[in-house]
C-alpha cells in the first residue's frame, strides 16, 4: 500500500516536473493548470503515504535518511504550492519541483530496512524537533530556489537581455518578498527546532548541548539566516546579496543534512 | 447568400483618401440605410476608423453587389469613381470571411495586435443592429468574428506585449518592481515622450507623481495635470528617495545624476530597487548607475530592443492565430452554405406543387364525365409522381450541406425552376440555429 502511493507519487511528480520545465519554454495557460494540478496530485499520494507509513510504523517516518529525504520533498512540493497559489509563480515550479523529485528518488533508491527504533528516538520532542527542522529546511530550499531566479533575472536587466526567459520570470520585487516570506517562516522554526532538538539532547544524552557535527552545523545555518534577515530588517539586505545569501545558506543546509550525522543515531 | 467586403485600409490609401471617405459615427444611419437598398444588397454593416473603411454585406450577386458598393461609396462622399475605385479592395466568399476574422483579431492591423479595432468593430456592428441594417447573415457572421478574435487573444501571446515606448517603459517597471500601485514617479524635466510614459505609469495604477524642472512654474503646470508634485529642481536630491520610478529627460549638456547620488538615495530608502528611464540627449543619468546594485538603468535605445524583440514575437504569434481563423473559417463557412438548404428545398417543393395543382385543376375542370373516385386518384398520382421527381435533387442538396458544392446546387436549382427569390423567415432560421 505505502509503495503503490510511493510509486504514484514519484510518477506524479515526475510528470509535473516534466510540465513546469516545457512551461519554461512554452506558454500556455493549459499547461500551467495541469502542471499545478499534476504537482497537487502528487502532494496528497505522497501525504497519503506518508500518513499510512506513519501509521504502520507508529512513529513519524524521519528517522533515518529514506524517510527523512522523503519528507523533505513533501514539504519543499508542500510549500511550493502555497507559494503558487499566492503569488502566481508558476516558473519557481520549474527550479522547485526538480529538487523535490531529486530528492523523492534518491530516497527511494535506499533501503528502507525494518529494523528496531533506536530507544533514545522515542522522545516526543525528537518527532517535534525532526519536524520543524525539515519544514524549516523547506522554506530555505523555496528561498534559495527563488534566489537563483531572482539572480537570473536581475543579471537580464543588468545587461539588458529581454528575451523568452526574461518574459516568463516573475518581477524581482515578488522574487524578493517570496524570498522574505521564506525567511520570515523558515527562521523561527529552524529556531524552535534546535531549542527542542537540544531539550531532546538533554533528555536522551543529559546535556543540552552537545558540539556533535549536526548540531554544529545547524548552528552554523542557524547564523547564516540570523545574519541574512537582520540585513535586511535594519539596513535593508536586499536583491543580489540577500539572494547569494540565500543561496550559500541552502548549499550549507543540503551539507548538513546530507554529510553530517548525529554522532549517536544513524 | 454571399459575404462581400469591399473598402480601403491604410494599406491601400494613404490618409488623404481614407479621410475623404470615412462616415462619421454621428450620421451612420443615413449611409447604412442607403446601403441596404441598393439593388441585390440585403444587409450591410459600415467600418469606419482612421485606418480603414470597409463595408460587409450579403448579396446574391457578387459581381453586382461589390461593383454596386463601390459606386455607393464615392457617391456618397461625392468622389469621383475613377479617382477612388484603384484603392478599393472588393473580396467575396471565404476571402471575405477570412478578412474579416482577421481584422477582428487585429492581425491585419497596422501595428499587429493592436487593441482598438475589436472595439471600433463592435460599435459599428452596434449601430447597424440598431438601424436595423444588418440581418440574420451578418449578425451570426460579425458574432464569430468576435469570438474569433476572442479565441486569438487568449490562445496567442499577439497582443501581450508592449510595442509603444511609454508601454514599453511600464512593462519593464514591472518586472522590476511587480505591482506599481504603492510606487511613486519622478519626472525629470519636460519632454512628450517623458510625459506621456508617466500617463502610463499613472494608468497602470501608480500611486502619484512628482514633477521637476529648471523653470519652477513648468513643473507645477505639469504637476497639476498630472495631480502630482511639483518639487524645486535644487531640491531635486532631497525628494528622490522617495521615487522609484525616475523618468529623466532635460536639456542638460552633461549628467545630473550620478553614481554616488544614486548610491546615496538608494541607502536612504533602504536599498529598494529603483528604475531609471534616461530619455535626454545627451543623458541626463550617468551610465556607471547602472552598475549599481539595485539601480536599474534603462535608455530609449533600451526600450526600443525591448519594442523590436515583442514586434518580432508578435509576427510569430500571428501565425498561430492564422492557425485559428483557418479553423474557424471553415466551421463558418459550412454554416453559410447550409443556410439555404431548406429554403431551397422548400422553394422547390412549392414550385412543383405549384405546377401540379395548377395542371391537375385544368385537367379537371375539363374533364366532363368525371368518374367517382377520380380527382382522389389523380391526386394520388400527382403527388407521388412529384415526390419521386422531388426524392433525388432532394437528398442529393443535403447531402452536399456536408460537402461544398451546396451554392452551386443551389444557384442551379434557382435558375433552373425559376425559384423566387428566397423567402427567408428570420424566425424560423432563428430556430434553426
Amino acid at each position: 500500500m505505502t509503495h503503490m502511493f510511493f510509486f504514484l507519487t514519484a510518477a506524479l511528480y515526475g510528470c509535473a516536473t516534466a510540465v513546469y520545465l516545457v512551461c519554461l519554454v512554452r506558454t500556455s495557460p493549459l499547461l500551467t493548470r495541469w502542471a499545478s494540478r499534476l504537482l497537487t496530485a502528487g502532494f496528497i499520494a505522497h501525504l497519503l503515504s506518508t500518513i499510512h507509513l506513519a501509521s504502520k510504523l507508529k512513529y513519524l517516518p524521519l528517522t533515518n535518511m529514506q524517510e527523512s529525504l522523503s519528507f523533505f520533498s513533501l514539504a519543499i512540493v508542500g510549500g511550493f504550492l502555497f507559494f503558487e497559489r499566492r503569488y502566481k509563480v508558476t516558473t519557481l515550479g520549474s527550479f522547485v519541483t526538480p529538487v523535490a523529485l531529486m530528492m523523492l528518488a534518491a530516497s527511494s533508491s535506499l533501503h528502507g530496512e525494518v529494523r528496531q527504533l533506536h530507544p533514545i528516538l522515542q522522545s516526543n520532542w525528537f518527532w517535534f524537533h525532526a519536524m520543524l527542522a525539515f519544514i524549516s529546511y523547506a522554506c530555505f530550499t523555496i528561498a534559495a530556489g527563488v534566489a537563483v531566479m531572482y539572480l537570473i533575472q536581475n543579471y537580464f536587466l543588468k545587461t539588458k537581455q529581454f528575451g523568452a526567459l526574461f518574459q516568463k520570470l516573475p518581477s524581482l520585487e515578488i522574487m524578493d518578498e517570496i524570498s522574505y516570506r521564506c525567511l520570515t517562516v523558515g527562521f523561527p522554526l529552524l529556531t524552535i527546532a534546535i531549542i527542542s532538538g537540544s531539550i531532546w539532547s538533554e533528555q536522551a544524552m543529559g546535556s543540552y548541548w552537545i558540539w556533535d557535527p549536526k548540531q554544529t552545523w545547524s548552528l552554523i545555518i542557524w547564523l547564516i539566516y540570523a545574519a541574512l534577515l537582520h540585513g535586511r530588517l535594519t539596513i535593508g539586505w536586499r536583491g543580489k546579496r540577500a539572494a547569494i545569501l540565500a543561496i550559500l545558506g541552502f548549499v550549507v543546509v543540503l551539507f548538513t543534512f546530507f554529510a553530517m550525522k548525529h554522532s549517536i543515531t544513524w | 447568400m454571399n459575404i462581400i467586403v469591399v473598402g480601403l485600409s491604410y494599406k491601400t490609401a494613404a490618409v488623404e483618401i481614407r479621410e475623404k471617405v470615412a462616415f462619421s459615427p454621428n450620421c451612420i444611419e443615413k449611409p447604412l440605410g442607403e446601403l441596404v437598398k441598393l439593388e441585390g444588397i440585403t444587409e450591410g454593416i459600415i467600418v469606419s476608423t482612421c485606418n480603414r473603411v470597409e463595408i460587409y454585406a450579403t448579396t446574391r450577386d457578387i459581381a453586382g453587389g461589390i461593383a454596386r458598393i463601390k459606386r455607393f461609396i464615392a457617391d456618397y462622399h461625392h468622389l469621383q469613381f475613377e479617382i477612388l475605385e484603384p484603392h478599393l479592395y472588393s473580396l467575396h466568399a471565404e476571402a471575405a470571411i477570412r478578412h474579416v476574422f482577421r481584422v477582428a483579431s487585429s492581425l491585419d492591423s497596422m501595428v499587429i495586435g493592436e487593441p482598438q479595432i475589436l472595439g471600433q468593430i463592435k460599435t459599428s456592428y452596434g449601430y447597424a443592429a440598431e438601424f436595423k441594417s444588418s440581418g440574420i447573415i451578418l449578425n451570426r457572421f460579425l458574432h464569430k468574428a468576435f469570438s474569433v478574435a476572442k479565441r486569438v487573444r487568449t490562445e496567442t501571446k499577439i497582443a501581450s506585449s508592449a510595442v509603444s515606448v511609454a508601454f514599453a517603459a511600464v512593462e519593464l517597471a514591472k518586472k522590476i518592481l511587480g505591482d506599481l500601485s504603492d510606487k511613486t514617479v519622478m519626472l525629470i524635466g519636460a519632454g512628450e515622450m517623458c510625459e506621456l510614459a508617466a500617463k502610463h505609469f499613472l494608468n497602470s495604477g501608480a500611486k502619484g507623481v512628482m514633477v521637476t524642472n529648471r523653470t519652477f512654474e513648468r513643473a507645477e503646470k505639469l504637476a497639476e495635470e498630472f495631480g502630482g508634485v511639483a518639487v524645486p529642481f535644487e531640491a531635486l536630491f532631497e525628494h528622490l528617495h522617495h521615487a522609484d520610478i525616475v523618468l529623466s529627460s532635460t536639456g542638460a549638456p552633461h549628467c545630473i545624476i550620478g553614481p554616488q547620488d544614486v548610491k546615496d538615495v538608494l541607502k536612504r530608502r533602504r536599498f529598494k530597487p529603483v528604475f531609471f528611464i534616461d530619455i535626454a540627449v545627451p543623458r541626463d543619468i550617468d551610465p556607471k548607475v547602472d552598475g549599481i546594485e539595485n539601480a536599474y538603468l534603462f535608455t530609449v535605445d533600451h526600450l526600443q530592443e525591448i519594442i523590436q524583440a515583442n514586434l518580432a514575437q508578435r509576427s510569430l504569434e500571428a501565425e498561430k492565430a492564422e492557425e485559428i481563423i483557418n479553423q474557424e473559417i471553415g466551421q463558418f463557412h459550412k454554416w453559410l452554405s447550409t443556410l439555404e438548404v431548406t429554403p431551397t428545398i422548400v422553394a422547390l417543393r412549392n414550385r412543383f406543387d405549384e405546377i401540379r395543382r395548377s395542371e391537375l385543376d385544368k385537367t379537371i375542370a375539363g374533364w366532363k364525365e368525371l368518374p367517382p373516385d377520380a380527382e382522389k386518384r389523380l391526386e394520388a398520382l400527382t403527388m407521388a409522381m412529384m415526390n419521386k421527381l422531388l426524392h433525388a435533387p432532394t437528398s442529393a442538396l443535403k447531402q452536399a450541406g456536408q460537402g461544398g458544392r451546396v451554392d452551386l446546387y443551389i444557384d442551379a436549382l434557382r435558375q433552373m425552376f425559376e425559384l423566387e427569390a428566397l423567402q427567408r423567415d428570420d424566425e424560423e432560421l432563428e430556430l434553426e440555429e
